[in-house]
């Protein structure tokens, strides 16, 4: 900016460097402006977790380890576990995974190979669509459409056959309700889907057409390209999507609310009703008046939110790692 | 696979099992697709019909009811307009610059990597932690719910959204565009604002369209910030009535009246939502291709 102003006359030269003056403090303030703003979503996550720790604390000072491990919850005399909540919310996660991942697997696999391309784009559209719905939608569907249906037609007949199955048996017995930790578990199973499938079938398009088509030309079978060679190679990509499913699926609140039946409990079978902890916070918190019992709801909370972390985290280092490979140019 | 003694022959019973299970496993891929196309359409024909027989002019014009008597959602829709609205004015130039501060000044540093990462991670952290964070640091120190306290916890939903398409959308603008706008001597704020940005427009929008989609139809941080109110307010001090803690309600009540407001109301938020989707996905390719 110096150099070409000093081959020009006086007061053109002073104008322009103080132009180039002012243009260097504009930009000096507009980076430090933008960085203040990207610091601020860094502090966030930092916020959110100091605040739940400092509002937890009358719950978690009063029951220390002991709060994790019990699962009595009783608002009356004061005594609080989370063990029943925490045990519903992995329960409902581990039944959406079980149904939900070999289900996008197929929807993937059938969008990327087998699918026409005229219909790619609308079927496409249409799995994402079933993200966009908002969770209490499919809570109100599952409380007044599918669970009377599965209590009516399905649970009926899983007590009879997978109810006398020898070891799985206890987990399958009781009354068809329709509301339950299994009923919970299917909904956040059709939840889930959608942001599996989509993630699988972004990483099974990275697979280089070369590689799938050497492996047609050795005369393989469409499905054993997917099984030896797509797999494989998208391998980390695909964990790293169902551990995003999984977060998902964790912290899913209003669809669970509305059909695990809110009781505090851990009963062998998954037909009975049950609690997560995002329901339990959705039903109690605002009915919540003594501080020990808000805190123990909080800390509720906090168990939740360290626990999406650490699969989050996984989630996006394995993305990164897969994505490393790409740039590397395996 | 090479146990078998005549593999070229395309008639063998190894051949053949190969064949079968390839074929066996892609019609299952085919019926799984079928099974979601039968979930989607399940949950819409459901929302559809009961929706339907609900929607009514007074929808629109009279207020929530008490329970066993007719009503409308009037003060709902317009209180669940509000939060949204306030929500996106605050979240929107928040998303905008801290994804312009990744894309333009940060592509490679610590702070730049480590933001990407907790943004990541607040993109899918459970949305009802955000509305008890928003109860603690806010409807706590100041002593009742508020419509400014729902718009927080939204707007802390909508920020990584918009962060995330901000900075992807900026990353597709190239380089020389850049290149020739610092070649004319303009210093690298204008570029940004006045060059990068107005050609990631598109995505921009994109970003901030899907933002107010998802936090149009978002329940669980609203039950403790936000609250609710029977009557009609425009205060956001105050608890303020909305569309999704409506619904929860009157879903979960036993009266009928109050039921077929919650399928009307639950119609609309999801009619909002896909429309505000397919016009963000038809915003994004329209940017695309110009």
């Amino acid at each position: 900016m110096e150099s070409p102003a000093a081959a020009l006359p006086d007061a053109d030269a002073r104008l322009l460097t103080r132009r180039a003056a002012i243009g260097r403090r504009q930009d000096a303030l507009f980076a430090h402006v933008t960085r203040a703003f990207a610091v601020l979503v860094l502090v966030l996550l930092a916020a959110i977790v100091v605040a739940l720790v400092y509002a937890a604390w009358p719950a978690l000072s009063k029951f220390g380890a002991r709060f994790f491990v019990t699962d009595a919850w009783n608002p009356v005399t004061g005594e609080f576990g989370a063990l029943a909540p925490i045990y519903g919310t992995i329960a409902t996660s581990a039944i959406a995974l079980l149904i939900g991942v070999p289900v996008s697997f197929g929807i993937a696999l059938f969008l990327t190979e087998l699918c026409p391309a005229w219909l790619k784009r609308s079927l496409g559209t249409a799995v994402e669509l079933l993200a966009a719905i908002p969770s209490i939608i499919y809570g109100m569907w599952g409380l007044f459409v599918f669970a009377p249906f599965f209590a009516e037609h399905v649970e009926p007949s899983i007590i009879e056959t997978l109810g006398n199955v020898w070891l799985v048996g206890p987990l399958f017995q009781g009354a068809p309700s329709g509301l339950g930790v299994l009923t919970a578990g299917i909904i956040l199973a059709v939840m889930v889907i959608p942001f599996i499938a989509a993630v699988m079938r972004d990483v099974f398009e990275l697979v280089p057409p070369m590689l799938k088509e050497s492996s047609y030309a050795l005369g393989c079978t469409t499905w054993e390209v997917v099984r030896h060679v797509v797999l494989p190679y998208t391998r980390i990509g695909v964990v790293g999507g169902i551990m995003l499913g999984l977060g998902r699926a964790l912290g899913e609140t209003m669809a669970v609310t509305f059909v695990i039946g809110n009781a505090y409990r851990i009963r062998a079978s998954l037909l009975e009703p049950g609690n997560s902890i995002a329901s339990a916070l959705a039903n109690e918190f605002n009915e919540a008046a003594d501080p020990v019992h808000r805190g123990a709801l909080i800390a509720l909370g906090l168990v939740l939110f360290v626990l999406t972390l650490l699969v989050l985290a996984a989630s996006r280092i394995l993305m990164a790692r897969l994505a490393r490979k790409e740039g590397g140019g395996t | 696979m090479s146990a078998n003694s005549t593999p070229w022959r395309s008639d063998t019973v190894h051949y053949r099992r190969r064949l079968f299970v390839s074929r066996f496993n892609l019609a299952m891929s085919l019926a799984t697709m079928a099974l979601g196309m039968v979930f989607l359409c399940w949950i819409l024909a459901t929302l559809f019909v009961h929706g339907m027989a609900a929607l009514s002019p007074a929808l629109f014009t009279q207020m929530t009811p008490p329970p066993g008597a007719s009503g409308g959602l009037r003060n709902a829709i317009v209180g669940s307009g509000v939060i949204v609205a306030t929500a996106t004015f605050v979240s929107t130039p928040i998303g905008v610059l801290a994804g312009i501060y990744l894309a333009e000044y940060g592509r490679a540093g610590w702070l730049a990597e480590t933001t990407r990462f907790v943004n990541d991670m607040l993109l899918s952290a459970p949305s009802i932690i955000l509305g008890l964070f928003v109860y603690t640091v806010y409807v706590v120190p100041v002593g009742h719910f508020s419509g400014w306290a729902g718009s927080m916890a939204l707007a802390l939903i909508a920020i990584p959204v918009i962060v995330r398409t901000t900075e992807n959308s900026l990353r597709l603008v190239p380089g020389s565009l850049r290149e020739a706008a610092v070649a004319l001597g303009a210093p690298m704020w204008k570029v940004i604002v006045n060059v990068t940005l107005r050609a990631a427009r598109g995505g921009v929008i994109t970003g901030v369209l899907l933002a107010v989609a998802r936090m149009s139809g978002e329940t669980a941080p609203l039950l403790f910030t936000a609250l609710n109110n029977q009557f009609w307010s425009l205060d956001m001090n105050a608890p303020i009535a909305n569309l999704p803690v409506v619904i929860f309600q009157f879903a979960m009540s036993p009266f009928d009246d109050w039921k077929a407001l919650a399928w009307a109301g639950a119609l609309l938020i999801t009619a909002a939502v896909l429309a505000l989707n397919i016009v963000a996905r038809a915003a994004f390719r329209q940017g695309k291709a110009r």
